[in-house]
């Protein structure tokens, strides 16, 4: 098949994998897919030292690429991709991670999105801590790293097919000149619907030996696809050397080995009567949040469904094919990248077509699944797949399809807006419908390819809707929708996801039970605190290429006796001697969180830097802190009164639905800005939310360019 | 299936199996790199060795683990990549890991320490299927 392809190779830079030492190759890859400039950047001990790898990788690169005003579509905006000196580790679960960061589409800042897949890793085994693409090429192209070859190159492969289930299989056909070399191919794709949305996601391959193809893992945050297909890239592919499970060449081998054999068998142990992970993946997690009424249901109005069940854990485990090592990197035997194997399509352009679904994950199935209102598994399947190979995130297209959803129940669409389509909450057919022509850039799919923030506007603009209505029911902070947790009665979880760098993403933190069911952090100074560890503790794994599902999702129950329970000790434990053991730096848990906030910070200063990152961009829409609507409230009416008892002690016999609506909104609007202010202070950030001066410096992240950023500033506050 | 078993009554303790099973594997006499590891108990001693039951097999991200001919489990050096997986997953805690190769290692039946023990208290055997029966086997 090889000698039919049509390659052009626009450009070639040779070189020879260095050795890797320590977790690190030290050096990066820079290509510019405009000028078809390929060149080796070194990694200083310093850009480890203060930046360590992963995210903090990319930000240095970042930074140091785009100016003052860069928009996402600008030339000299990046995708920057890099594990971390752990990525690639077979020995502990879950440590084969990619982390990219670019300027986003949706929220115009600094966007970070992780996934699983082989890329990161094979990259790194193959002379690169990280990848940085810049420019826009003239014609669609690929770049292939091909350290079998020795070469970089930047290539038109005109035949290429675009969504990413075809890609996959074409590529790894093309560039394996044997089938053994598929397994040590990756690749990272989007797909037509990136093309035509902001809401692009970057599909991360693995080659599946079991199964005997290609398979996907997603980073969709912040719509990187978008920004791929913008700069007329196919896929940036790695073909790597065969390697093994000591290919990071750690300082202490027999150390990891101590760790990895513990944390192993604690999953043999524990998983199959704890969250059978091994079995169903994060799907576990429907039937619980709807239980605690914190499952998102049509667009975060409720927070459980009697239907819940219908897509819950259990239903699951009998749809997705067991018995098959499903992890997304090596080791990882949580091994909740489970499939759905020949689902036939019933829509689109692949209609027909027996393919391979990936997940679905919890987020997907509360995303395009209950929060429109749709709990029909083969639906919730199709959208996903589809999603998928479009190249669309399924948390924000969910979350843009239920608030048009919502905008037809209130009236502010109809069906001669919406092309004939009736958008009710659960209708499936309506939203594969919307998916379909987001990806032919037709229709209605031309609204929902915004996302929430930009759809917003349009509804405002073009049909007269309400704007503090459209504000309070759109659930996006920043710019980014939100993932699949409802926040309206934990103060601390709506500051995980508001004063968070990107955007509302659970990643930084996840304070639900500590907060509202097991009332473990009852003061503001309380959840301040957790507002700063847990956001630490979390960044840093993707500073090393870690997961964080083996930190928390399988744990002996022996730490229910430990004095943080929620932190999970000896586990923590486990990533320390990990870490030591790799990079032969010694740390402790005091660094492990030093090194988060160099990291943090540097990215607070970066958005500020892009003209946001302050207290104004913090707030959450109401719908994620209190009732919107008169609907709203009287779902949970018993809960809300007793609330205005205890909390204001008013009476709510006595008051008006709407007059008790307006108490709840006051108060639970004015505690938001005391936590604002409460969370500021322990970062050490000003009242506006701008890093100090003093805090960089202790940090040791008080590079004149930082500086320069907080210094203005500060001077505009004063 | 041809397996290892062990008659822990004829056992002295002698752990000549260990250090022949170690020195054969790795040419070291450290029985940490052992596939077959004695122990004391209050009336005298026990092993542990693998008995071939193949769950492992199911782990194995990678294929590198395969049932030969005889019913042996052995491991493709070239296609493992040193997760640990089996390791975790052993229900019998018998695959062990050499780190300075980052391999998994594991008995394969090979019979050397049959030859070694002074007390004939090892022995090949021939099974129908996989038991625990042939860590106490009197023969």
């Amino acid at each position: 098949m090889t000698n039919k392809i049509i390659r052009h190779v626009l450009a070639e830079f040779p070189y020879q994998t260095p050795r890797i030492e320590r977790g690190y190759a030290n050096q990066t890859l820079y290509v510019n897919v405009g000028t078809g400039e390929i060149k080796a950047k070194p990694v200083s001990d310093e850009m480890k030292l203060k930046f360590t790898g992963g995210k903090g990788f990319d930000l240095w690169l970042l930074w140091h690429a785009v100016h003052d005003d860069t928009k996402w579509d600008s030339p000299e905006n990046e995708i920057v991709i890099s594990t971390g000196p752990c990525g690639g580790i077979t020995q502990y679960p879950g440590s084969g991670k990619s982390l990219v960061t670019t300027v986003s589409p949706t929220t115009e800042i600094i966007t970070d999105s992780n996934a699983g897949g082989h890329f990161g890793p094979l990259l790194k085994f193959s002379g690169w801590d990280a990848i940085e693409v810049q420019g826009i090429a003239e014609k669609d192209v690929m770049v292939i790293v091909d350290a079998i070859e020795g070469k970089v190159t930047i290539e038109e492969m005109p035949d290429a097919p675009n969504d990413t289930h075809l890609l996959g299989r074409w590529l790894y056909d093309v560039l394996a000149e044997k089938p053994q070399e598929k397994y040590y191919i990756a690749m990272v794709s989007a797909g037509t619907g990136a093309e035509h949305s902001l809401l692009g996601c970057l599909n991360f391959s693995l080659y599946d030996r079991k199964r005997q193809d290609v398979r996907y893992k997603q980073a969709a945050r912040g719509g990187p696809g978008t920004v791929l297909r913008q700069k007329h890239i196919k896929a940036l592919v790695v073909r790597a050397q065969p390697f093994k499970g000591d290919a990071n060449h750690p300082a202490d081998m027999e150390r990891i080995a101590r760790v990895g054999a513990d944390i192993q068998r604690e999953i043999a142990t524990w998983d199959s009567v704890q969250n059978r992970m091994r079995n169903r993946g994060t799907s576990y997690l429907v039937e619980i949040m709807s239980d605690y009424d914190l499952l998102p249901v049509n667009n975060f109005k409720f927070g459980s469904h009697p239907q819940a069940r219908d897509i819950n854990g259990a239903y699951w485990e009998t749809r997705v094919t067991q018995g098959l090592p499903d992890g997304c990197w090596y080791g990882c035997t949580v091994a909740c990248a489970h499939a759905v194997d020949g689902f036939e399509l019933q829509t689109g352009p692949y209609k027909g077509h027996k393919v391979i679904v990936d997940g679905p994950e919890y987020e997907t199935i509360g995303a395009i699944g209950s929060t429109c209102g749709i709990f029909d598994p083969d639906a919730i399947l199709e959208l996903n797949f589809y999603c998928d190979t479009y190249g669309i995130d399924t948390i924000s297209y969910g979350n843009t399809i239920s608030f048009l959803m919502e905008c037809y129940e209130v009236g502010i669409l109809d069906q001669e807006k919406t092309g004939g389509l009736e958008l009710t909450f659960g209708n499936a057919a309506a939203s594969l419908e919307i998916l379909h022509q987001l990806a032919r850039g037709e229709g209605l799919g031309k609204i929902a390819a915004l996302g929430v923030r930009k759809a917003k506007t349009y509804v405002i603009e073009h049909y007269g809707a309400d704007p503090q209505f459209v504000q309070d029911i759109g659930m996006e902070n920043k710019g980014m929708e939100y993932s699949m947790y409802m926040g309206k009665e934990s103060l601390a979880q709506q500051g995980g996801y508001a004063l968070t760098n990107k955007g509302p993403q659970h990643d930084e933190a996840w304070l639900i039970f500590m907060d509202q069911v097991n009332n473990q952090i009852p003061t503001f100074e309380d959840k301040a605190e957790a507002l700063h560890y847990f956001p630490m503790w979390r960044t840093w794994f993707g500073l090393c290429g870690f997961c964080k599902l083996p930190w928390n999702d399988v744990v002996d129950p022996k730490n229910s006796k430990s004095a943080e329970p929620a932190k999970i000790p000896h586990h923590v434990q486990n990533y320390v001697d990990i870490f030591s053991a790799v990079t032969g730096r010694e740390v402790d848990i005091n660094e492990i969180i030093a090194m988060s906030e160099r990291v943090y910070n540097f990215q607070r200063v970066f958005n500020i830097r892009l003209g946001k990152g302050l207290r104004e961009h913090d707030y959450p829409p109401y719908r994620g802190v209190g009732p919107v609507t008169e609907e709203e409230y009287e779902s949970r009416r018993e809960r809300y009164d007793q609330q205005l008892r205890e909390w204001l002690g008013l009476d709510p016999d006595a008051m008006t639905l709407q007059e008790k609506m307006a108490a709840h909104r006051h108060y639970r609007t004015e505690r938001y800005e005391r936590l604002m202010d409460a969370v500021y202070e322990r970062r050490g950030w000003t009242r506006n939310g701008v890093p100090t001066v003093e805090k960089l410096k202790a940090l040791g992240i008080d590079f004149p360019e930082v500086l320069a950023v907080v210094e203005k500033k500060l001077r505009a506050e004063d | 299936m041809k397996v290892l078993a062990y008659d822990a009554q004829k056992c002295t303790g002698a752990r000549e199996c260990e250090v022949t099973c170690a020195q054969t594997w790795f040419k070291v006499q450290d029985v940490a790199k052992s596939s077959i590891r004695i122990s004391v108990k209050d009336d005298g001693f026990a092993a542990q060795f693998c008995i071939q039951c193949g769950k492992c097999i199911e782990v194995c991200p990678t294929e590198a683990l395969y049932y030969n001919k005889q019913g042996i489990v052995l491991l493709k050096k070239d296609l493992c990549v040193g997760c640990m997986s089996c390791v975790g997953f052993c229900p019998y805690g018998v695959m062990y890991f050499a780190p300075e190769e980052a391999l998994a290692f594991k008995c394969v039946a090979c019979g050397q320490c049959v030859k070694a023990c002074p007390q004939e208290a090892l022995k090949i055997v021939e099974l129908d299927e996989a038991s625990t029966d042939v860590w106490n086997l009197r023969f």
